[in-house]
């Protein structure tokens, strides 16, 4: 907006400005683009002390170059350079200002140091009207959009070193919902959301490209994840041509359909089916088909809400409870952060556009001025208004710039904010793992005292009761399934727990490089990213402060005649 | 404040501080005081004049003025000296739980004292008895003057209301003469109206923006002190190295907001009513006009009159008739009325090309002057900015990268 309103006022003030003044002018509207192709990153270096690369603009004698460096620190995928030079340039798309994919390719760059050759680059693009190839159901339906999902990589575990497959976003809501299960513990990144809309918006262009660039960015933040970047799932979303090779999720309704067929069995009869399976176990009761589960555990929740009795196993680890409540404090704090930075950087983004409109208003004076003069005195203050006009125009652009960085800096505040909902979901499966391990603790020992009670009754009888026997030998055989489930719940709950929260021990089967847990990796990358959000952020203020100084400076020498004549 | 007429009592465009046995005439507005209770109050400024002049009693005098007190002041000086760019006002305001704020007062109060310098420094305004009643009588004959003019203002202030409304086309209707077929054939004085009915609009938008421009600053204070509050509520999240580089942020955001405020201020006081006072001096020279425009009109008018009854006189004379005596008497006074009314255009004319020039060259100081104030801001502002940030820089990058 402020944009073409610019570009029209440049136009007109070329009109009427000195041809050495439109030189000035015309200030390179993008050096951006220069700086940026020449940029790459070294994961190690300290983006400080790089040296600030060459600015055709800044004939001034700036501390610091915020365009370059601000994009040799944060952007290094950026720009409208070509993407060769660059390896992979994110895209640019007119509305987002926070980049697609910039925090998640931050994160690869800069996270895997030790092997900082180590990349998986993925980029959405080229978004495609496709028709539904089944007879639809709904009417006048039957067109949905598919986006280009472009991937790089030299992780040996692809076995391949670029891929290009087409995917709706059907296809991502799958991937996410099976990450979820697979991954129950983890901070597994929340996917994009789905948005219900007419289907006549989901065609505008604007909602396509809002959810190109979120689709985008939550892929880079998968890639960016050490243990989800190497799972198969999405191995298979990036790599398989054609239909998605996962199995799409149900939706809930069939599954509560299929649950209450299982019900009735469960209840008057098939003993078999009471139980709850060892290879279920390690799913949550919700959600699942298994609707007795659902109603035991929910049960026992409510029992360990409001019974007298301490459950059988109790959330102890007081850290991880210490940690939980400090990751509430943060979110709470993020969440402030992210609205103040908003409006922040609005009120950055009105000032530059008021400070335009200003100049823009001089500029029409001086034409006006020096059009009608007939004094002197006229043209001398022509020749002043047009100086404090360009110098406006000059800081309006200075302060448009500002903000464009700004946004991409604080950013992270909203990333991290997303984050949060990953964090939420692993709390949650904890907690919905150890519920099951208390369901089925409660559950033991009902089944331990019907057996007994069954024993002590059927010694009183000589020779037996064969129907009693028989009953004593099926519970025993519940009794059995249900410690190995038991022995499962409670192996998944310390797997969980394993990775939410504690280091160190590998109990066999870690997946993790380095063998630390979820919440420590979560601590270390915003340690790193918010130092790295702040000193981009202070940077750039300096560097622009810096550049708007001296624009106005040289005002102020040039009209400081008028406050001698005063004083 | 940053417009003081620089024209010396001679006239000429000698500095004002000559030396003592030079005539000297100073005034100053001070001492804004709220007076009276509920819809009644109002503010009473202290008026001090410093003079040597003889007509004036003695060297120093003070009274104690309120705003319509001034706007008599202007009325009666408007209606005496046409031709005269009559220094404006400021408005008097248009939102009721605006009037008492101190901002507002301290610019009215500004804006009033660089009036009456106005006046007092102009060759022919500062010899009228109109401003030695302002600046000399007691409040009681000040009020009963008041009082007595509303009467026969009564339509005056309307037709000046509306003109500082601008009702634009009514205006430049009588001005550029197209309710009535008269109008002076002068191709400069064309230009002239022209050039005046665009500037108002010019500067008019050049001050809006100006405006904005002070609001803007005002919210950018705002949203910086609440990011910084923020963060440095983030702070107790991170480790103390980190933690701390956060709450350092916080705070030099908050001081940077208190800043911005300043500099709101500054450029309100200082770039910003410099121009409200261009845009009223410019409304002013379309008053004048429309009393050029009535002069003219008049003098028009007369002139047909005058010439019917010459030919009904010649008629009478003819005839014979003796009504011719009679007859002679009217044409008589009606010539005398006609050269009265041609000298007080001319007057009009002849001050209106001085004013002009002394308006341009006054103009070009004034805004030159609001220019440096504007530039000398907003660099000092920037480079507190700058400032403030770079002393963060050795802190962050004390933090290292690596977690500790």
């Amino acid at each position: 907006m402020m944009g073409s309103h610019n570009r029209q006022s440049f136009e007109e003030a070329h009109l009427y400005a000195s041809p050495e003044e439109m030189e000035s002018l015309v200030l390179d509207d993008h050096p951006l683009s220069t700086a940026a192709a020449i940029v790459s990153v070294a994961a190690e270096d300290d983006p400080l002390m790089s040296p600030p690369l060459r600015n055709p603009n800044s004939s001034d004698n700036s501390y610091l170059d915020p365009p370059s460096y601000a994009d040799v620190v944060f952007s290094p995928f950026d720009g409208d350079a070509d993407a060769e030079s660059n390896g992979f340039g994110s895209p640019r798309s007119p509305k987002s200002e926070g980049l697609a994919g910039n925090f998640g390719n931050l994160g690869v760059s800069s996270r895997f140091g030790e092997s900082s050759s180590d990349f998986l680059r993925i980029r959405v693009s080229d978004p495609q009207k496709e028709q539904e190839q089944s007879n639809s159901l709904v009417p006048g339906g039957g067109t949905y959009v598919t986006y280009l999902i472009t991937t790089r990589t030299n992780l040996g575990e692809f076995g391949g070193a670029e891929f290009n497959v087409r995917r709706r976003f059907r296809d991502v809501v799958t991937l996410g919902d099976r990450l979820a299960e697979a991954y129950r513990g983890f901070f597994v990144p929340p996917r994009p959301d789905k948005n219900v809309v007419e289907s006549q918006v989901m065609q505008k262009q604007e909602f396509v490209e809002q959810r190109r660039v979120a689709l985008e960015k939550y892929l880079c933040r998968l890639a960016a994840h050490p243990v989800i970047r190497k799972s198969e799932e999405l191995k298979a979303f990036l790599k398989v041509q054609g239909k998605m090779p996962l199995p799409a999720s149900t939706d809930v309704a069939s599954r509560m359909l299929d649950g209450a067929v299982k019900l009735p069995k469960q209840l008057f009869g098939d003993s078999a089916s009471v139980v709850v399976a060892p290879h279920e176990v390690v799913q949550p009761a919700k959600g699942g088909r298994d609707l007795l589960r659902i109603f035991k555990e929910l049960k026992q929740s409510v029992a360990n809400d409001w019974g007298g009795s301490r459950p059988p196993v109790v959330e102890e680890d007081k850290e991880f409870l210490e940690k939980k409540e400090r990751l509430h404090d943060l979110e709470q704090q993020l969440s402030n952060a992210s609205q103040q930075a908003e409006s922040l950087v609005k009120a950055q983004q009105d000032i530059g556009e008021t400070m335009g409109e200003l100049g823009l208003a001089f500029i029409k004076l001086t034409k006006f001025e020096t059009e009608e003069a007939i004094y002197n005195s006229q043209r001398t203050r022509a020749a002043d208004m047009k100086r404090v006009a360009t110098a406006a125009v000059k800081a309006s652009r200075f302060y448009r710039e500002l903000n464009a960085q700004t946004v991409k800096h604080l950013d992270t505040l909203h990333e991290y904010l997303g984050l949060m909902l990953a964090v939420h979901g692993a709390f949650s499966d904890r907690s919905s793992a150890l519920l099951t391990v208390q369901t089925l603790l409660s559950d033991l020992s009902s089944l331990h005292s019907r057996a007994e009670k069954l024993e002590v009754a059927s010694s009183k009888i000589f020779g037996g009761d064969k129907s009693r026997i028989r009953k004593l030998e099926e519970l025993k055989e519940t009794i059995k399934v249900t410690e190995d489930a038991k022995m499962c719940a409670i192996r998944e709950y310390e797997r969980i727990k394993m990775y939410n929260l504690s280091s160190g021990c590998d109990s066999g089967g870690s997946l993790q490089e380095n063998n630390k847990s979820e919440l420590e990796r979560l601590e270390r990358e915003r340690h790193d990213d918010f130092l790295n959000m702040l000193k981009g952020f202070v940077t750039n203020q300096v560097g622009y402060a810096e550049k708007i100084a001296n624009v106005w400076t040289k005002v102020a020498e040039e009209t400081s005649e008028y406050a001698q004549e005063s004083s | 404040m940053a417009m003081i007429a620089t024209r010396s009592l001679s006239g000429s465009s000698q500095s004002p501080r000559s030396p003592s046995a030079q005539p000297s005439l100073s005034v100053s507005v001070t001492d804004p005081v709220k007076l009276g209770n509920g819809v009644q109050a109002y503010i009473s400024y202290r008026v001090i004049t410093k003079t040597n002049l003889p007509e004036y009693q003695g060297s120093e005098k003070i009274v104690i003025r309120r705003y319509s007190d001034f706007v008599w002041l202007r009325d009666r000086l408007f209606e005496k000296y046409k031709g005269i760019f009559i220094p404006p006002l400021p408005e008097k305001s248009a939102v009721e739980k605006f009037r008492f704020s101190a901002e507002f007062i301290e610019m009215r109060r500004q804006g009033l004292d660089v009036f009456v310098n106005r006046i007092a420094l102009h060759p022919e305004l500062q010899k009228s008895d109109d401003l030695r009643i302002f600046l000399q009588a007691d409040e009681e004959t000040m009020e009963r003057a008041r009082s007595q003019d509303i009467g026969i203002f009564k339509k005056k202030p309307a037709d000046l209301m509306q003109i500082f409304k601008d009702v634009q086309s009514k205006v430049s209707d009588v001005v550029l003469g197209k309710e009535k077929p008269v109008e002076e054939s002068n191709p400069a004085y064309e230009k002239l109206k022209h050039y005046i009915f665009e500037l108002e609009n010019h500067l008019g938008e050049a001050q809006k923006h100006a405006f904005r421009l002070v609001k803007r600053h005002r919210e950018l204070g705002q949203s910086l002190a609440d990011f910084g509050k923020a963060v440095k509520l983030l702070s107790a999240s991170e480790q103390k190295t980190l933690g701390k580089a956060f709450s350092d942020l916080g705070t030099k955001a908050e001081m940077l907001s208190a800043k911005l405020q300043k500099e709101a201020h500054n450029l309100l006081m200082n770039f910003e009513e410099p121009l409200k006072d261009y845009v009223r001096a410019v409304q002013s020279i379309k008053a004048t006009m429309v009393e050029r425009a009535n002069a003219f009109r008049q003098q028009c008018e007369l002139a047909e009159t005058i010439k019917l009854k010459e030919i009904n006189l010649d008629k009478l004379m003819l005839m014979r008739s003796e009504k011719v005596g009679e007859a002679e008497i009217e044409y008589k006074e009606l010539k005398v009325e006609g050269e009265e009314a041609t000298r007080r255009f001319e007057t009009i004319v002849h001050r209106m090309n001085e004013e002009i020039i002394h308006f341009q060259e006054q103009k070009t100081l004034d805004l030159g002057l609001a220019f440096h104030e504007f530039a000398k801001g907003q660099a000092q502002l920037a480079n507190e900015v700058a400032d403030a940030w770079r002393s963060l820089l050795p802190k962050l990058e004390a933090c290292s990268s690596t977690h500790t």
